[in-house]
C-alpha cells in the first residue's frame, strides 16, 4: 500500500518536473528545420553555448551569491585548451569530436580548483575584487604566455581531424549545432539537478546567511568552493564548444568585456531563478548578432535595456514574467491584456522613435562629408532637413506620452489579476 | 535524538575563568560556570552586563582573551563555527537570522542536511528523501509553522521568525542548544508562546538561554546565572537567585537604574 502510494506520487511530481526539458528539447531539434540558414545556426550555436555559459555563472550569482567580474576566463582557458587537443595530431585522432567539451570543462574545473582555493574564502566585494584582479591577470598573461594563448592573433585548430563519429565529421554547421546542443541539454540537466542537491541547497543558504550556515554545520568557504569549482567545469564545457565551432580564440574570449557581458546576460534574464540565464542568454544574443547588424549603436541600446531592467525589474526578465505566474494560475492574464496593449503599443513606438533620434544624430555626427542620406525602416531621409527630426520628435513625445497616460490603468488592472476573490 | 543517559548530570558545558577585552574595555570579568547535560540554564543580567558578549564567546564568534570554553570535555579555543556545532552545539541569534530568500520549509531542511549525512553531497537530489522531508515536517509542526512552509521564511511575521529561528536551532540534532533572547521584542503573547515552545523543543537537551528579564526564564530554567558588569554574582536555583541579596541589590538597582 505504502509502496504504490509512493509511485504514485513519485511518478506525478516527475512529469511535471520532466515535461518542460522534453518541449526544451523538441524545441531545439526543431530550430534548424525552421531556420535554416548558416547564419541563422550560427546564431543558435552562439546562443546555445552563451546559455551554457550564463547558466554556469548563474550558480555563483544567482544561487551562491557570489558577484565574479572574471568568469570570463574560465570559459576561455576551457576553450584555449581545447584548441591545443586539437592541434595535437596524435591525440585528436583518438578521440571523437563530442567529447572534446569535457576537456575543456575539466580545465576550466583545473583552474577553478587553484582560484576558489583563495578567492571562495569571503564573498561579497572581496570575492569580487579577486575574480577581477584574477581576470585581468590572466587575460594579460594572454599576449605574455604566447605558448599557450597565441599572443594577439590567438590560436586556432581545425575540428574536422578529430576521430569520425558514426561516420560524422563535423564539417556541416548543422553537425555542429546538434553537437552543440547535446551538450546544451546535458549541462543544463546536470546543473538543474545540482540545485536540487544538498550542496545547491547549501550555496542558497550561505548565499542568504553565511553565519547562520556556519551554525548548521556547513563551512561556508566550502560550499563556496565547490559551487566555484562546478561552475567553473560548466563555463569549460562552454569553452570547448566555443573551440570546435569557431576554431578559434583570441584573448577577446578572456578579458574583461567577455566577462561583463555575462554578468550583464545573467541579470538581464534574471539571476534569481533557474530558467533566467536562459531568457538573458536568448535576447543577448539575438541582439548582439540581429541588432548589431542594423545599427552600430546595438551596444548602446543594450546598455539602456540593462539600466532599465536593474532599475525597474530587478528580477530581471524572468522576474517579470514570473510576476504573472498568480494572475496566470487564476486564468485573469487576458484581463491584461487590454490596458497592456494600451501601454506597450504606444510606448514601444515612442521608443523606436526615440531610437531613430539617436540615429539621425549620429548620422549628423559621423557619415562622411556630403552624406546627407540614410534609411530608418526602410524610408530614406535628409538628416540636414528638418522634416524627419520633427516628425520623430513628435512620435516619440506623442507615444511616450499615451504610454505614460495608460499607466496608472494597467498598473490598476495588474493589482486586480493579483488580488484573490473574496479575500477583500 | 535523545541524549545517552549516562551523560546526564555531567557538565555538557564549561567555561573556565573566561575574560574577554575590547581595547582596554573589560566586558566579561573572570566567568566560572559549569552548565549540566540536561539542564536548562538562564543566564540573566540588565543591559551591558556583557550576556550577548558571554554568548559569542561560547560559540567562539570571538575569541576568548584569556579562559577556556569546554563542551562535554573539548577545548574549542580557534574552532570554527561549523566544527563547534559538528560538536553537538547549535545557537540562534538575538537578531533574527535565518534563511530569508528560502521558504520556511527549506529553512529548516537545509538545517538537518549535516546532520543526517548529507554533508557536502552533489549526487543525491534532496527532494527525493522521504526521512528528510518528514523530519522537516516534523519539525515545523513542532513550531506550529506546518501551515507556513511554502513561503518565503522573510515575510513571516516576527514571533513566527523567531520560531523559526528556534526550529533550525534543533533541527541540526545539536544536544546542546543556546538561545540568545529569544524573546526580545515580544508581545506578552508571544513571549508566553515562545517560552512553552522553548520548553518543548529543549526535552531532554542541555538548554543555555540569555535573557534581560528574569520573570520569562522563572517558569523555564533549572538553575539561573546572574551577570553583572562582566561576573556572575550569583548562581543558583531561580527560588534561590531570587531571593539572594546580591541579585536584589546589583540586578535590580541596575534595572531601576535603567529605568531612570
Amino acid at each position: 500500500m505504502t509502496d504504490l502510494t509512493q509511485t504514485t506520487a513519485a511518478r506525478s511530481s516527475i512529469m511535471p518536473q520532466v515535461l518542460p526539458w522534453v518541449i526544451a528539447l523538441g524545441f531545439l531539434l526543431v530550430m534548424p528545420l525552421i531556420f535554416t540558414s548558416n547564419s541563422a545556426l550560427t546564431i543558435m550555436n552562439q546562443m546555445a553555448m552563451t546559455i551554457i555559459f550564463a547558466l554556469a555563472y548563474n550558480m555563483l550569482l544567482g544561487q551562491g551569491g557570489m558577484l565574479s567580474f572574471g568568469h570570463a576566463v574560465y570559459m576561455g582557458v576551457g576553450g584555449f585548451a581545447c584548441v591545443h587537443i586539437m592541434n595535437w595530431d596524435a591525440f585528436f585522432g583518438l578521440i571523437p569530436l563530442p567529447v572534446l567539451p569535457i576537456f575543456g570543462g575539466l580545465f576550466g574545473m583545473g583552474l577553478a580548483l587553484i582560484v576558489g582555493a583563495f578567492s571562495t574564502r569571503k564573498a561579497g566585494t572581496v570575492f569580487a575584487m579577486i575574480s577581477l584582479g584574477v581576470g585581468e591577470l590572466i587575460a594579460a598573461c594572454s599576449v605574455i604566455i604566447v605558448v599557450f594563448f597565441g599572443g594577439e592573433e590567438g590560436i586556432s585548430g581545425d575540428r574536422t581531424y578529430g576521430l569520425p563519429f558514426f561516420g560524422i565529421e563535423f564539417l556541416r554547421q548543422i553537425e555542429v549545432y546538434y553537437l552543440v546542443v547535446f551538450w546544451l541539454m546535458v549541462s543544463a540537466v546536470l546543473m538543474y539537478l545540482w540545485s536540487r542537491t544538498p550542496m545547491g541547497r547549501m550555496a542558497n543558504a550561505v548565499r542568504d546567511n553565511p553565519e547562520r550556515a556556519e551554525f548548521l554545520g556547513y563551512s561556508a568557504r566550502w560550499v563556496r568552493f565547490y559551487s566555484f569549482v562546478a561552475s567553473g567545469f560548466f563555463a569549460g564545457i562552454a569553452g570547448g564548444l566555443f573551440a570546435i565551432n569557431y576554431e578559434i580564440l583570441t584573448e577577446e574570449n578572456l578579458n574583461l568585456t567577455q566577462s561583463g557581458a555575462i554578468l550583464l546576460v545573467t541579470f538581464l534574464g534574471g539571476a534569481g531563478f533557474f530558467f533566467g540565464p536562459i531568457i538573458g542568454a536568448i535576447v543577448f544574443t539575438l541582439l548582439q548578432t540581429v541588432l548589431s547588424l542594423e545599427t552600430e549603436l546595438w551596444q548602446l541600446y543594450v546598455g539602456a535595456l540593462f539600466v532599465a531592467t536593474v532599475m525597474f525589474f530587478p528580477g530581471g526578465l524572468a522576474g517579470l514574467l514570473m510576476l504573472h505566474a498568480p494572475a496566470a494560475k487564476m486564468g485573469r492574464l487576458s484581463h491584461l491584456a487590454g490596458p497592456y496593449a494600451k501601454v506597450l503599443f504606444p510606448g514601444i513606438i515612442g521608443t523606436l522613435a526615440l531610437c531613430c533620434l539617436i540615429e539621425l544624430t549620429f548620422h549628423l555626427r559621423h557619415a562622411s562629408i556630403g552624406d546627407h542620406e540614410m534609411v530608418l525602416f526602410w524610408t530614406t531621409f535628409n538628416t540636414h532637413s528638418p522634416v524627419p527630426w520633427l516628425l520623430f520628435g513628435a512620435i516619440a513625445a506623442g507615444g511616450l506620452w499615451l504610454a505614460k497616460r495608460g499607466a496608472p490603468d494597467m498598473a490598476e488592472a495588474f493589482h486586480e489579476a493579483n488580488v484573490m476573490k473574496g479575500a477583500a | 535524538m535523545n541524549m545517552a543517559p549516562q551523560l546526564v548530570g555531567y557538565p555538557a558545558l564549561e567555561l573556565e575563568n573566561l575574560h574577554k577585552s575590547f581595547g582596554k574595555a573589560e566586558i566579561i570579568r573572570g566567568v566560572d560556570l559549569s552548565v549540566a547535560a540536561g539542564e536548562r540554564h538562564a543566564i540573566i543580567g540588565p543591559n551591558g552586563a556583557g550576556k550577548s558578549t558571554l554568548f559569542n564567546l561560547i560559540t567562539a564568534r570571538f575569541p576568548a582573551t584569556e579562559g577556556k570554553v569546554r563542551l562535554h570535555g573539548t577545548d574549542l579555543a580557534g574552532m570554527a563555527p561549523y566544527e563547534i556545532n559538528r560538536l553537538g552545539l547549535s545557537r540562534s541569534f538575538q537578531i533574527t537570522n535565518i534563511f530569508p530568500r528560502m521558504s520556511v520549509f527549506e529553512n529548516v531542511r537545509c538545517a538537518l542536511l549535516w546532520s543526517m549525512g548529507y554533508k557536502y553531497s552533489f549526487w543525491k537530489i534532496v527532494s527525493r528523501s522521504r526521512a528528510l522531508t518528514e523530519a522537516a515536517e516534523d519539525i515545523l509542526d513542532q513550531i506550529n509553522l506546518l501551515n507556513r512552509r511554502e513561503l518565503p521564511a522573510g515575510v513571516l511575521s516576527y514571533a513566527e521568525q523567531r520560531a523559526l529561528e528556534i526550529g533550525i536551532t534543533i533541527a541540526g540534532g545539536a544536544d546542546v542548544i543556546m538561545l540568545d533572547e529569544p524573546t526580545a521584542g515580544m508581545s506578552h503573547s508571544e513571549t508566553d508562546y515562545i517560552v512553552d515552545l522553548i520548553r518543548k523543543v529543549t526535552e531532554n537537551k542541555t538548554l543555555i538561554m540569555v535573557e534581560h528579564d528574569m520573570g520569562v526564564v522563572f517558569g523555564l530554567a533549572d538553575r539561573i546565572s546572574v551577570l553583572v558588569y562582566g561576573e556572575i554574582i550569583a548562581s543558583g536555583t531561580p527560588e534561590d537567585v531570587r531571593a539572594d541579596p546580591k541579585v536584589q541589590e546589583a540586578y535590580l538597582g541596575a534595572a531601576l537604574e535603567e529605568e531612570h
